[in-house]
């Protein structure tokens, strides 16, 4: 509406032209905080709703529960089918920790590769290897989930961790190559002079140089591993083996309301990983959603 | 290369440069060393399995029996025996013509008023990004489907009843859980917004264009690769969208089949009825319908996304 009348003129009229983009400033502000609201509602209500006693959970639309119900917690600590939260967490923790140490291992070998080598067929390998990010799981999930159950591996934690050491996540290889694009030659050049091969110069100059792209590959490996329940759900079936992910699915069938503060107990304790990752790593988090291949 | 200006000795350097293809050959050795766990995982877990559910789509397998040869059966099923597969295709279709353009739309919106934000900007931009990270778990799709039950928030706010057991509402309830993770385009948005120089506008301004007239002539054309790399990215992810269903339906797709979107539908056909022949010309259609899409939205881009280094530089 009101922008730039006062670029030449004089302090007066400028000051006459500042209130109202100082107004739209604030219904900016006010715009922003209340999506803001209505979009931690639903974080909100979980909270709320993990400590209700049971017969508030339902038709109510307090967020404060009328008396606080701690044994929500501990009957979710108890976890589901017999097996301890403690128990779920680890699972939960031992598949996203192979996921990140694969992740980051296969993928910036790759990237080095594509980034910095050179060797035959590297366009058309590159071309492809960009076209399996839009591949769609799912045309390779059936085959993949014979190869495990040929190997004896369904049941078991190998299928969610092996592909990671294989680079199969062309998005961060891409993330990769994409960063270690943007660092100067010479140093590469100048290890060379040193006598460093390919080998020594990518352990000790371009890794340690690319690492804001490898802390951004394992905060994302860790926090789609955490959440994914397709894979879970299709490899693992006994409860002893379940992610926290896979346990709260016990809750989706059951209809019973008396489960209700327990259930998202659970989901609070599911979610939590993933709070503290983005509290502690934010910043890394939203520049690496926004440097994710769309730089120029 | 290196310049070498002072020094005479410089046809040395010249002569090595036979020398220089053994070192290149072991380069291009060490390159293929560096790449080998990709190549593996390519060949392994990405192309054999493409080429391997290729075949399955033209079998019958159970898993347990040999696969067993039954020509184009399985596409002939899918497209003119099972109503269930086109509920299927058209919960899916609904759900990203509806969720992926609202998702972006409202990204685009925030992501302005964010830019002409001077203060909070930054506080603001982690805010609406968290739900991106929250929720594709599982917590949050169980959240959603108490909020849109019946008697939950939604339902005692609107009277409107709870979406999730209504078959003509229900689909709706799990767009607008997409929709609510409209932070990681908006982030992008943000970034390619920081980057259209701030001169343009002042040019424009100065010639007198309107903020709307700046906004479809600098604005959307300047962002028009982030647009279209947005929704090349949303469109592809919407079409695979799972776990969200899969909570709000009880694994199932109902109401009345209205969220058995396409994947959940794969996933009932092979892993839990065991007809993995099927769920494999399933993929495969899948995975020619994403193609098609995308080469489509790369075939139009053409006329409405704009590359400034083309004109320029």
């Amino acid at each position: 509406m009101t922008t730039s009348t006062s670029t030449t003129s004089t302090a007066a009229t400028a000051s006459s032209a500042r209130k109202p983009i100082a107004g739209r400033r604030i219904a900016l502000h006010l715009g922003a905080l209340a999506a803001l609201i209505v979009m931690l509602y639903p974080l909100a209500w979980l909270l709320a709703t993990s400590l209700k006693p049971a017969d508030e959970v339902i038709a109510s639309l307090d967020l404060l529960p009328g008396s606080l119900e701690w044994s929500n917690y501990s009957t979710a600590l108890d976890g589901v089918n017999d097996v301890s939260v403690w128990r779920l967490l680890g699972n939960s923790l031992l598949i996203a920790g192979g996921a990140v140490v694969g992740n980051v291992l296969s993928c910036s070998l790759a990237a080095y590769a594509f980034a910095r080598l050179r060797f035959r067929f590297r366009g058309p390998l590159f071309a492809f290897m960009i076209a399996t990010i839009m591949l769609p799981h799912h045309a390779v999930l059936i085959p993949q989930y014979i190869i495990f159950n040929q190997l004896g591996m369904v049941n078991t934690y190998w299928p969610l961790i092996l592909p990671k050491f294989l680079a199969t996540e062309a998005f961060f290889v891409f993330l990769i190559v994409q960063f270690m694009r943007g660092l100067p030659r010479e140093l590469e050049e100048a290890a060379r002079i040193d006598g460093c091969g390919p080998f020594r110069s990518f352990f000790l100059v371009i890794l340690p140089l690319t690492r804001p792209a490898l802390i951004t590959t394992a905060i994302f490996t860790f926090i789609w591993t955490w959440n994914d329940f397709f894979t879970q759900l299709i490899y693992l079936f006994s409860p002893e083996k379940f992610t926290l992910t896979l346990a709260l699915r016990s809750f989706v069938d059951a209809s019973s309301t008396s489960a209700f503060g327990p259930m998202f107990a659970m989901s609070v304790i599911a979610l939590l990983p993933i709070v503290l990752f983005f509290l502690a790593f934010q910043r890394f988090l939203v520049e690496g959603m926004a440097n994710s291949g769309i730089k120029g | 290369m290196t310049t070498t200006t002072d020094t005479p000795v410089t046809t040395p350097a010249a002569k090595t440069v036979p020398v220089k293809r053994p070192g290149g050959r072991r380069r291009e050795g060490a390159a293929w060393v560096f790449l080998s766990p990709w190549v593996l995982g390519a060949a392994v877990l990405t192309l054999l399995p493409m080429a391997v559910s290729l075949y399955l789509s033209f079998t019958d397998y159970d898993l347990f029996n040999p696969p067993h040869w039954v020509g184009l059966r399985n596409y002939t099923q899918m497209f003119t025996e099972d109503p269930r597969y086109w509920r299927s295709v058209g919960a899916t279709l609904t759900y990203v013509v509806i969720a992926v353009p609202l998702q972006l739309g409202l990204a685009l919106v925030v992501a302005l008023g964010l830019k002409s934000m001077r203060r909070g900007r930054g506080f603001y931009r982690s805010a609406f990004y968290a739900p991106s990270l929250l929720g594709a778990s599982m917590s949050i799709a169980l959240v959603w489907r108490a909020l849109f039950n019946d008697g939950g928030t939604v339902d005692n706010l609107l009277g409107t009843g709870g979406w999730v057991n209504r078959p003509g509402w229900a689909l709706f309830a799990v767009a607008l859980l997409t929709v609510w993770q409209f932070g990681a385009p908006m982030v992008i948005f943000l970034a390619g917004l920081q980057q259209i120089p701030t001169e343009l506008y002042e040019a424009a301004s100065v010639d007198g264009a309107s903020r709307w007239r700046q906004f479809l002539s600098i604005t959307v054309p300047m962002l028009s690769p982030v647009i279209f790399f947005n929704l090349v990215l949303q469109t592809i992810q919407a079409f695979q969208v799972f776990t969200p269903a899969f909570a709000v339906s009880g694994g199932k797709g109902g109401p009345a089949d209205s969220t058995l979107f396409y994947t959940l539908y794969l996933y009932d056909r092979g892993f839990v009825a065991s007809h993995m022949g099927y769920a494999s010309a399933m993929a495969w259609v899948l995975l020619i319908v994403i193609g098609a899409v995308t080469a489509v939205l790369f075939r139009t881009s053409r006329t409405w996304v704009f590359y400034a280094s083309e004109g320029d530089r």
